[in-house]
C-alpha cells in the first residue's frame, strides 16, 4: 500500500546532529530523577524501614493456633461413663469464595440436612465467615470434604455426649457449643475437665488455610476425668420411681436424693421434670431446675424428730414421757395450732409416730429460741452445703433473737424455716450415724471423710431410730414406706406451699428416711411438689417412692436384710402390714 | 532483501543482521526475570508465558527487519485500525471488572488500547515527518487532535493506566518535535499545583462528600489511598499495604527465589500482573530491585542513543517516544507498587503477565532496532 505522498528522507546536516540538545538533556534529567526516586524508595523500604515491615509480613502469615484438649469424662462410682466428648466437625464457609453450582449446593444441603434456600442464604456474599453447621458427625464431614467444594472449610471440635440421657441430667449439667461447662458438674468441675489447650505455630495464607505446621509450642493437656459418687443403678432407680410418682399424682415437680450413710456420698440425685442433655432444643426453665440443691421449701413435719432429739438429749423427756396434746388444739397468742387427728396424752415416741404438731410444739417450748437455733445451725440449716454446685441454695433460718413465740412454735414442725431437700437429707445423717454429721460429696471418696461433727449422742439417736421406725410402721403416718426384708425408718412431711407470702391449698409432700434401721446404710429423701390427683399427705405420696428406691438400692448395694421376709402367698396373715403387700 | 541466488548463510545473515545485540541482550535479560518471577508467582501460567515470548520475539524480529520508512507507512492504517477497534470496544466490548476493554475477535481476545501505545506515537511521528521544516502552532493543534481522539476513546472505557501511557507517548512525540516552552510551562505548572493541592489538602479532599468532578469516584479513591493507605487497610488500601510489606520484608538480599511469604501465601493481589515488582522485591531484595532498575536504565539509554543517531525526523521522534514509553511504563508501575504513585493499571514492561502488552513492547523494541539499523546504513 504505497502512499501517494512518498516519504522523503532528508539528509539535512542540521538534523543529523540529532535532537535539540536541551530537550534530551531535560528528559534525561527527569529520567534520572525518576530512577533515583524509585531506588530511594526501595532502599527506604528495604534498607531502613524493613524491621517494621518484616514483622508486619510475618504477622500476616505466622499464627499461633490453639490445639483443643479433649475434655475429661464424667464417670460414676463404678466407672460407667456419664459424659464423654466425641470428635465432631463444624462446617464453615467463606461466602465470597464459595461459588457453587446449583447441583453442588443441593448435594451440600442434603449432606448437611439443611434447606437449599437456607444454604444459599448463608452463602450470600458479604461476610467473610459463616458457619453452615456445627458439630457434624465425622463421617458426614468426610463426605463433604470429598466434594472438594471451593470456599467450604471444616474445623475440628468436640461434642459432649451423655449416654444416660435425662436420667442424670441435673447432676451432670451440660457444656456449651464451645465445649465449656454451663451447668451442673460440667460447670462445677470445669477447670478439672477442660484441660489446657496446646498451642502450635503455623503458617497461614490469606484465606486462612494452614499451609505449614512450624512448631508445637505447647502440647495440649487433656482434661481429667471426674469420678462422681453417683451410682448409675441407684440413679436410674430413683429416676424411674420419681417419674412414676409424678404421673400417678399429677405433680408439678419432684425430687429425690440417696445418700451413703457411711460416707456422705451422694449416690443418686434426681429431679422431675428433667431434660435430655443431648438435645437441648426447646428447654424450659422448669426442666433445668435442680430442685434438690437450688430450690428451698418448708420441710414441714420432717423437722419434728430433731426437736424430739433435742429434748431427749437435754434429758428433759424420755421416749415414754407423756405429753398432753389437748385434743389437737393449742393457742399461742392469737394463733391456733392444730393436729390432723385428735389425740389425748401421747408419749414422745407417739408424738413423732403420729406427727402431732401440738406435741412437738410443747417439746420445743422447753427450749429458748437460741438453743433451737443452735441445733438447726449445727444440722446445717440456713447455709449452703458447699458442694461446689452452681446455684446451691442455703435456705432460711432467721436469727434466734427475732423469733416470736409463735414462730418458735411453727418452726418446730417445719414452718417458717426453709431448706433444700439435700439439706434435710443431710441432717438425717445424724440419725443414721449415731449423731455424727458428715459433709456431703458429689464425687467419689477414696477413703471415709474426716471432720464429722457430733450433734447428738448415740443413745439419743438409738431412741430416735426406734421412733422413726414406728413412724414408718403400720401405725405411723407412713406405712407405705415399708420395704420387704428390711426395717426402714423415716418421717413424712406435708407442708402448705407458700405463694407470694401466703399459704395456699397446694402441698409439698415429702418423706425422709433411712434403712436398714438396725444398721443404716442409706438416707433417702423424696419430695413431690403439688400432687393433684387427690392425695397430698407425705405418707401417701412420697413414702411409696421412698420404699421403691430404698428396696432397689439396698438390694443393688448388697445390704443384708434385717427383717424376716414375710411369706408372701400365705392366705390369712392378718398381722402382715398392708403396706408390705402393696409393695410386693 | 538480498535477492539473487539461494545462499543459506546470506539468508541467515539477513535474518540476524537487523537485530541490535544490545537491545536483544537487555530484552532477553528482562524476559529472564519475567520467567523466574512467573515460576514463583504463578507457575501454572508458564506455558502460556512461553507462547507470549515466542510471539513477542517473532513480532520484534518482523518489525526490526523493516526499514523505518516502511514502518512509517504503516502509521495511518494502523492508527485508523486502532481507532476503529476502540469504537468497536465501546459498541461490542466485553465488560470485565467494571470496565469495557476487551474485544473478542473470535480467534483471540485483544485489548485495542494496547495497540494505540504504538500506533499513536507512530502516527504523530509520521505526521511531523510529513510537516518537517514547517512545524508551526497549527501542526501542534492537529497533533493534539490526533492524540485526543484515541485518548478520549480509552478514557471512557475507562482505563486510566493505558490512557496515561498513550497520552505520555503522544506528548513525548510532540515534545521532541519542538513544542514551545510557552505551552509546556503552564501545563507543567498546573500539574505541579494540582498535585501539591492534593497532597496539601488531602484530608479535606478525600472526604466522601467531596466530589472531584474530573475523575471518577474510584480514581479519586486511588489517589486518596496513596496519601493514606491505612485508612481502609482491608479495602482500598489493601494492595498498597500488602505490596509495601512485601517490598520492605525483602530486605537487602531478599527472602530467596520461591520463598516470598507475601507472594506464596497469596497476600499480594495481582501478583503475576501489575504487582509483580513486589514479588521481585520480596524474593530478591533491594539488590534485585536495583538490578531491574539498572536493566531498564540501560535499555532506555540505548533507546536514546538510537534516537539521537536517527537520520530522519520521523524515525527520531519514533525512537525517542518509544524509549520514553518504556521509561513511563517502568516508572509508573514501580512507583505504584512501592507506594509513591497512585494505583493505576500499568504493567511492568516485559515482566508483568499479559500477551498483548508484551507483543506491543516487543514491537516497540523492534522499531528501535529498525531505526538503529537505518543509522548504520545511511545509504538505505
Amino acid at each position: 500500500m504505497k502512499n501517494q505522498r512518498a516519504v522523503t528522507f532528508n539528509h539535512n546536516p542540521l538534523l543529523e546532529k540529532g535532537l535539540p540538545a536541551w530537550r534530551p538533556r531535560l528528559v534525561l534529567l527527569a529520567l534520572l530523577a525518576g530512577s533515583v526516586a524509585l531506588a530511594g524508595r526501595a532502599a527506604y523500604l528495604q534498607g531502613f524501614n524493613n524491621d517494621f515491615l518484616q514483622a508486619k509480613g510475618e504477622s500476616r502469615y505466622s499464627r499461633v493456633i490453639a490445639v483443643p484438649a479433649t475434655r475429661g469424662r464424667v464417670v460414676d462410682r463404678n466407672g460407667d461413663v456419664l459424659a464423654v466428648s466425641t470428635p465432631v466437625r463444624s462446617i464453615w464457609a467463606i461466602p465470597g469464595d464459595a461459588q457453587l453450582t446449583p447441583p453442588q449446593v443441593r448435594q451440600l444441603a442434603a449432606l448437611l440436612e439443611m434447606d437449599v434456600e437456607e444454604v444459599n442464604r448463608r452463602l450470600t456474599p458479604g461476610r467473610d465467615f459463616v458457619y453452615l453447621k456445627r458439630q457434624l458427625a465425622p463421617e458426614i464431614a468426610r463426605q463433604i470434604a470429598e466434594l472438594k467444594l471451593p470456599g467450604i472449610h471444616q474445623q475440628q471440635e468436640y461434642r459432649r455426649y451423655y449416654p444416660g440421657g435425662e436420667v442424670a441430667a441435673h447432676v451432670l449439667g451440660f457444656t456449651g457449643v464451645d465445649d465449656t461447662g454451663q451447668e451442673g458438674v460440667e460447670l462445677a468441675h470445669d477447670a478439672q475437665l477442660a484441660g489446657r489447650p496446646g498451642a502450635r505455630r503455623v503458617i497461614r495464607d490469606r484465606r486462612g488455610q494452614i499451609i505449614e505446621d512450624v512448631e508445637a509450642i505447647r502440647a495440649p493437656r487433656d482434661g481429667e476425668d471426674v469420678v462422681l459418687a453417683m451410682d448409675s443403678k441407684l440413679q436410674y432407680l430413683a429416676y424411674s420411681a420419681l417419674r412414676q410418682a409424678m404421673q400417678t399424682h399429677k405433680a408439678q415437680a419432684g425430687a429425690a436424693v440417696v445418700l451413703d450413710a457411711r460416707t456422705g456420698e451422694i449416690l443418686a440425685l434426681v429431679n422431675a421434670p428433667t431434660f435430655n442433655p443431648n438435645n437441648r432444643a426447646n428447654l424450659s426453665g422448669a426442666q433445668l431446675r435442680n430442685r434438690v440443691l437450688t430450690d428451698v421449701f418448708e420441710p414441714g413435719s420432717t423437722i419434728k424428730p430433731f426437736i424430739a432429739a433435742l429434748a431427749l438429749e437435754h434429758g428433759k423427756v424420755k421416749p415414754d414421757t407423756l405429753i398432753e396434746t389437748d385434743q389437737g388444739r393449742m393457742t399461742i397468742g392469737r394463733a391456733t395450732i392444730t393436729d390432723v387427728r385428735r389425740h389425748g396424752a401421747l408419749t414422745v415416741s407417739q408424738v413423732i409416730q403420729k406427727s402431732s404438731n401440738v406435741g412437738t410444739v410443747k417439746l420445743a417450748q422447753r427450749f429458748t429460741p437460741d438453743e433451737m437455733w443452735r441445733m438447726f445451725d449445727e444440722l446445717g440449716f440456713g447455709a449452703p452445703l458447699g458442694l461446689g454446685f452452681p446455684g446451691e441454695a442455703g435456705g432460711r433460718l432467721r436469727p434466734a433473737r427475732t423469733w416470736r413465740p409463735i414462730e418458735q412454735a411453727t418452726m418446730s414442725y417445719g414452718h417458717g424455716i426453709s431448706a433444700t431437700l439435700m439439706q434435710v437429707a443431710h441432717a438425717y445423717l445424724v440419725f443414721a450415724r449415731d449423731g455424727e454429721l458428715l459433709p456431703l460429696s458429689l464425687t467419689r471418696l477414696d477413703e471415709p471423710p474426716k471432720g464429722g461433727r457430733k450433734v447428738f449422742s448415740a443413745a439419743t439417736m438409738r431412741d430416735l431410730r426406734e421412733m422413726l421406725e414406728l413412724a414408718a410402721g403400720p401405725s405411723g403416718t407412713a406405712p407405705k414406706a415399708q420395704v420387704a426384708g428390711y426395717r426402714v425408718a423415716g418421717k413424712t412431711g406435708t407442708a402448705h406451699k407458700l405463694e407470694g407470702g401466703r399459704y395456699t391449698n397446694k402441698y409439698i409432700s415429702s418423706f425422709v428416711g433411712f434403712a436398714p434401721a438396725s444398721n443404716p446404710r442409706i438416707v433417702v429423701a423424696v419430695m413431690i411438689d403439688e400432687p393433684s390427683a387427690g392425695q397430698h399427705y407425705g405418707g401417701a405420696v412420697a413414702a411409696p417412692v421412698f420404699a421403691r428406691i430404698t428396696e432397689g438400692a439396698l438390694r443393688a448395694l448388697g445390704v443384708a436384710p434385717d427383717a424376716p421376709l414375710a411369706p408372701m402367698h400365705i392366705a390369712g396373715q392378718p398381722e402382715l402390714p398392708r403396706a408390705v403387700k402393696e409393695n410386693m | 532483501m538480498s535477492g539473487g541466488r539461494f545462499n543459506p548463510l546470506a539468508l541467515a545473515w539477513a535474518a540476524v543482521r537487523p537485530i541490535d545485540p544490545w537491545l536483544l541482550a537487555l530484552v532477553g535479560l528482562l524476559l529472564g526475570y519475567a520467567y523466574l518471577l512467573m515460576m514463583s508467582a504463578s507457575p501454572e501460567r508458564i506455558a502460556t508465558l512461553q507462547v507470549h515470548f515466542a510471539v513477542g520475539l517473532g513480532a520484534m524480529w518482523a518489525v526490526a527487519v523493516l526499514p523505518p520508512k516502511r514502518l512509517l507507512q504503516f502509521a495511518v492504517p494502523l492508527y485508523l485500525l486502532g481507532v476503529f477497534l476502540l469504537v468497536g470496544v465501546i459498541l461490542f466490548g466485553e465488560t470485565s471488572k467494571g470496565a469495557k476493554r476487551w474485544l473478542d475477535l473470535g480467534v483471540a481476545r485483544i485489548q485495542p488500547s494496547e495497540l494505540m501505545k504504538i500506533a499513536v506515537p507512530l502516527m504523530l511521528a509520521w505526521y511531523f515527518h510529513q510537516r518537517e521544516g514547517a512545524v508551526r502552532v497549527w501542526e501542534f493543534i492537529v497533533a493534539c487532535v490526533l492524540l485526543a481522539i484515541p485518548l478520549g476513546l480509552i478514557v471512557v472505557q475507562p482505563d486510566l493506566g493505558t490512557s496515561l501511557l498513550v497520552a505520555a507517548a503522544g506528548v513525548f512525540v510532540i515534545f521532541f518535535a519542538g513544542l514551545s516552552w510557552k505551552l509546556i510551562v503552564p501545563v507543567v505548572l498546573a500539574g505541579v499545583i494540582g498535585i501539591g493541592a492534593i497532597v496539601g489538602f488531602g484530608d479535606t479532599l478525600c472526604q466522601p462528600e467531596f466530589d472531584w468532578k474530573v475523575l471518577r469516584e474510584y480514581q479519586k479513591q486511588r489517589v486518596c489511598t496513596l496519601l493514606d493507605p491505612t485508612q481502609d487497610p482491608l479495602g482500598k488500601g489493601f494492595h498498597i499495604i500488602q505490596s509495601t510489606i512485601a517490598i520492605g520484608s525483602g530486605g537487602l538480599w531478599g527472602k530467596g527465589w520461591m520463598d516470598g511469604t507475601q507472594t506464596h501465601l497469596a497476600f499480594i493481589p495481582e501478583r503475576h500482573t501489575d504487582f509483580i515488582f513486589s514479588v521481585l522485591a520480596e524474593e530478591f531484595g533491594l539488590v534485585g530491585a536495583l538490578a531491574l532498575l539498572g536493566t531498564y536504565l540501560l535499555l532506555i539509554l540505548r533507546g536514546f542513543y538510537i534516537a539521537a543517531c536517527a537520520p530522519t525526523v520521523g524515525s527520531r521522534l519514533l525512537a525517542g517516544a518509544i524509549t520514553m514509553i518504556f521509561f513511563t511504563y517502568a516508572f509508573v508501575n514501580m512507583g505504584m507498587v512501592s507506594g509513591i504513585l497512585p494505583v493505576v493499571g500499568v504493567p511492568l514492561p516485559f515482566i508483568s503477565y499479559g500477551g498483548t502488552a508484551l507483543v506491543t513492547l516487543c514491537i516497540g523494541v523492534g522499531i528501535l532496532m529498525s531505526v538503529g539499523r537505518s543509522r548504520s546504513t545511511p545509504k538505505d
